[in-house]
């Protein structure tokens, strides 16, 4: 019988069997960012250990990071941010860990910096202090976020202590329609299977719509595999994973390639493997979609209602009930139309070039609705310095957008960009959690960049499609 | 590393489904170098949110405030693999969790950090839920070895995989002990992994 990426991945990755009965997993890449790292590094300088595989570790700087000069020259205003960003800095050098630093325009969101650096690569295990990092599942790794402590395993040993996953593979049938992308199909299954639909198990994303998909298309649905439950999400290595990677800095070079493209298809989950769960979404009817509440499930089509709060019952009532007292909408009635203060086109869920672009494509010849303030941040330098070359600043400039420099933004807001008191985003990013946008009663409404663009435009959600050339 | 079996201690009723790590603590508190410090700040928006209104989080109700043993709903610790989630519990003072279910990172942070997050059925956390609102200093016990909750007379039985419960009975919560003891084995792994060359 034929296995998974999944099961292939596991199985070459095991050390061995532990006595608490989970697996010893080696790490071959291990990605670090300035929160979830510092206790880390401390820990091993308390027990005085080394880092095993320095060579085997990245880091950068993307949470804490202002988006805005002069706020971003050093050192930072804020006591702390610049404590976090000196630790990680210190901690990198010190133990001989290369930094993708803004100092060599390397720096960016780290899950955008690993792929575009070449270092996420297929067949491996990827682990990083970031509920996000199953991105690099996009390429055909094992990439799944890890706890603090776990950070301190993967420095001293290289190895995790892990437990099998159950698999589900998810088949998106039939064609996407203009105006519908990647964010809304990871909305759609999000939404079909509920915020813990994916817990226990790896999720497979397969069929005629991924194929066509581009690598970050990919990345996106990748991306948000944690916001249904699913701690590991990855994508089949194919022609376009091997094309993307060519001649990044650290991708194999010519002399390595034929041996690695090799391997990589090696790993590809084989046509008789078996799953435990097999689900089918056909994609032919999808629109784009937005979210309404406070969960990324609760999710509609854009011209779909909000659902009725008798249509539930017990616990999950009192979910909608509750999204409602917070978001302030009435039950029943429609997202479109809904004003917004805030567009937010970035993260390391939609802040590449393509996402960029296809925000650059919407909002070209328009305005920036005088009540919306929009933020264009790329999710990396070396992206912001590509869309400069493509002219894509001055598109968003002469609409009267911000263009900023890289960094995890108004994502989750522990850098200077925050929502402010009840403002309603309209965001690219993946999380619409109370408070999430730096303001306890900040509301967000989950969105493609496209869609994004298209709200600034009009000042309230509205539908890409009319824009589209 | 210890062994993790009794959890004694009153409780503290944190009512609710999907109660997420922003929630437990919120993203602009992350910002430090340590973990101390962050019970101070556990729920910090929720007990606003509530004091707002008039209401009191069971987290700043003084009526829990020796509490050891957190009792909730479904899908607890969902969002965030930040373990300062789970560290701003233990840091409140936090032993031992009992919910309907969980984040998996989440529980797996906190197997990390020597807390034993325990299941059980929706009518018997809604009971336990009670009990503790009905008796908020009196003390609940919880067992690893058993799998039990003694509350008043009454002993309860709880869910507890084989896995974590071995873990925490003979120490090896504490991961790190048990990678290290196969240090030449990683080694050998690594040479034979094709891409280990591939990175210049
Ligand atoms: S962009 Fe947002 S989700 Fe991505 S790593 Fe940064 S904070 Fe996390």
């Amino acid at each position: 019988m034929g296995k998974s990426l999944y099961q292939k991945i596991f199985e070459s990755h095991t050390v061995a069997k532990l006595p608490s009965g989970q697996y010893q997993l080696f790490i071959g890449l291990h990605l670090c960012h300035e929160v979830t790292s510092p206790q880390a590094f401390a820990q091993l300088r308390e027990e005085g250990q080394k880092v095993l595989f320095p060579e085997r570790t990245f880091a950068t700087v993307d949470h804490i990071i202002p988006t805005t000069f002069p706020e971003r020259n050093r050192p930072l205003k804020d006591g702390i941010s610049e404590e976090m960003f000196s630790h990680i800095e210190n901690n990198t050098k010190n133990n001989g860990i290369k930094f993708f630093g803004p100092a060599t325009a390397e720096q960016g969101v780290i899950h955008i910096v690993g792929p575009e650096e070449g270092v996420t690569q297929p067949g491996m295990t990827i682990a990083c202090g970031d509920s996000h990092t199953a991105t690099h599942g996009a390429f055909g790794a094992i990439a799944f976020g890890i706890g603090t402590s776990q950070v301190a395993d993967v420095l001293a040993t290289q190895t995790l202590a892990m437990s099998p996953l159950k698999t589900r593979r998810i088949k998106f049938t039939g064609k996407l329609k203009p105006g519908v992308t990647a964010k809304d199909v990871a909305l759609a299954y999000i939404a079909k299977l509920g915020v813990n639909g994916g817990v226990g198990y790896a999720y497979e994303f397969a069929g005629p719509v991924i194929e066509e998909m581009g690598m970050e298309g990919r990345m996106t649905v990748c991306n948000m595999a944690i916001e249904g439950g699913a701690r590991v999400g990855y994508c089949n290595p194919d022609e376009k994973t091997f094309e993307y990677l060519k001649g990044r800095p650290y991708a194999p070079k010519a002399d390595k390639w034929d041996e690695a493209v090799a391997y990589w298809k090696s790993v590809a989950t084989d046509a008789d493997a078996q799953f435990d769960d097999e689900v089918e979404i056909n994609c032919d009817n999808l629109e784009p979609m937005v979210t309404w509440g406070i969960t990324p499930a609760q999710a509609i089509p854009l011209n779909g209602n909000m659902p009725k709060i008798d249509e539930f019952e017990g616990s999950e009532k009192k979910v909608i009930s509750e999204a409602y007292e917070y978001m302030g909408w009435e039950e029943g009635s429609k997202m479109i139309g809904r004003p917004i203060d805030i567009a937010f086109v970035g993260s390391c869920t939609n802040g590449r070039l393509s996402d960029l672009q296809a925000a650059a494509e919407i909002i070209k010849g328009h305005k920036v609705a005088p009540t919306v303030k929009m933020w264009v941040v790329p999710g990396s330098m070396k992206i912001k310095v590509e869309a400069e070359a493509l002219g894509l600043d001055k598109i968003f400039k002469e609409a009267g957008a911000e263009w900023r420099e890289a960094g995890c933004s108004l994502c989750l807001a522990m850098n200077p960009d925050k929502l402010k008191g009840r403002q309603v985003s309209a965001s690219s990013s993946n999380r619409n959690f109370k408070g999430r946008q730096g303001s306890p009663t900040g509301r967000t409404i989950l969105m493609s960049p496209a869609m994004v663009a298209a709200a600034a435009i009009e000042g309230c959600v509205t539908d890409v499609r009319k824009y589209i050339k | 590393m210890n062994s993790i079996d009794i959890v004694k201690g009153s409780g503290v009723p944190v009512r609710g489904n999907d109660i997420d790590t922003d929630r437990i603590i919120p993203a602009r508190f992350l910002k430090c170098v340590t973990f101390e410090g962050l019970g101070a700040n556990a729920f910090a928006d929720d007990i606003a949110g509530l004091a707002a209104q008039g209401k009191v989080h069971p987290f700043r109700d003084p009526a829990y405030k020796n509490g050891s043993i957190l009792v909730s709903n479904q899908n607890f610790g969902c969002g965030s693999s930040r373990e300062h989630a789970p560290q701003a519990l233990k840091r409140w003072g936090i032993r031992a969790i009992i919910a309907e279910s969980y984040s998996e990172i989440f529980f797996g942070n906190c197997v990390a950090i020597g807390v034993p997050c325990y299941k059980v059925s929706h009518e018997v956390a809604d009971k336990i839920l009670a009990w503790i609102e009905a008796h908020p200093s009196e003390e609940l016990v919880t067992s690893t070895e058993s799998r039990t909750l003694k509350m008043g007379d009454e002993t309860i039985e709880l869910t507890l995989a084989d896995g974590p419960r071995g873990q925490f009975l003979d120490g090896s919560w504490h991961a790190r002990s048990a990678l290290m003891a196969n240090a030449d084995k990683v080694q050998e792994l690594a040479a034979k992994l094709p891409y280990m060359q591939f990175l210049k």
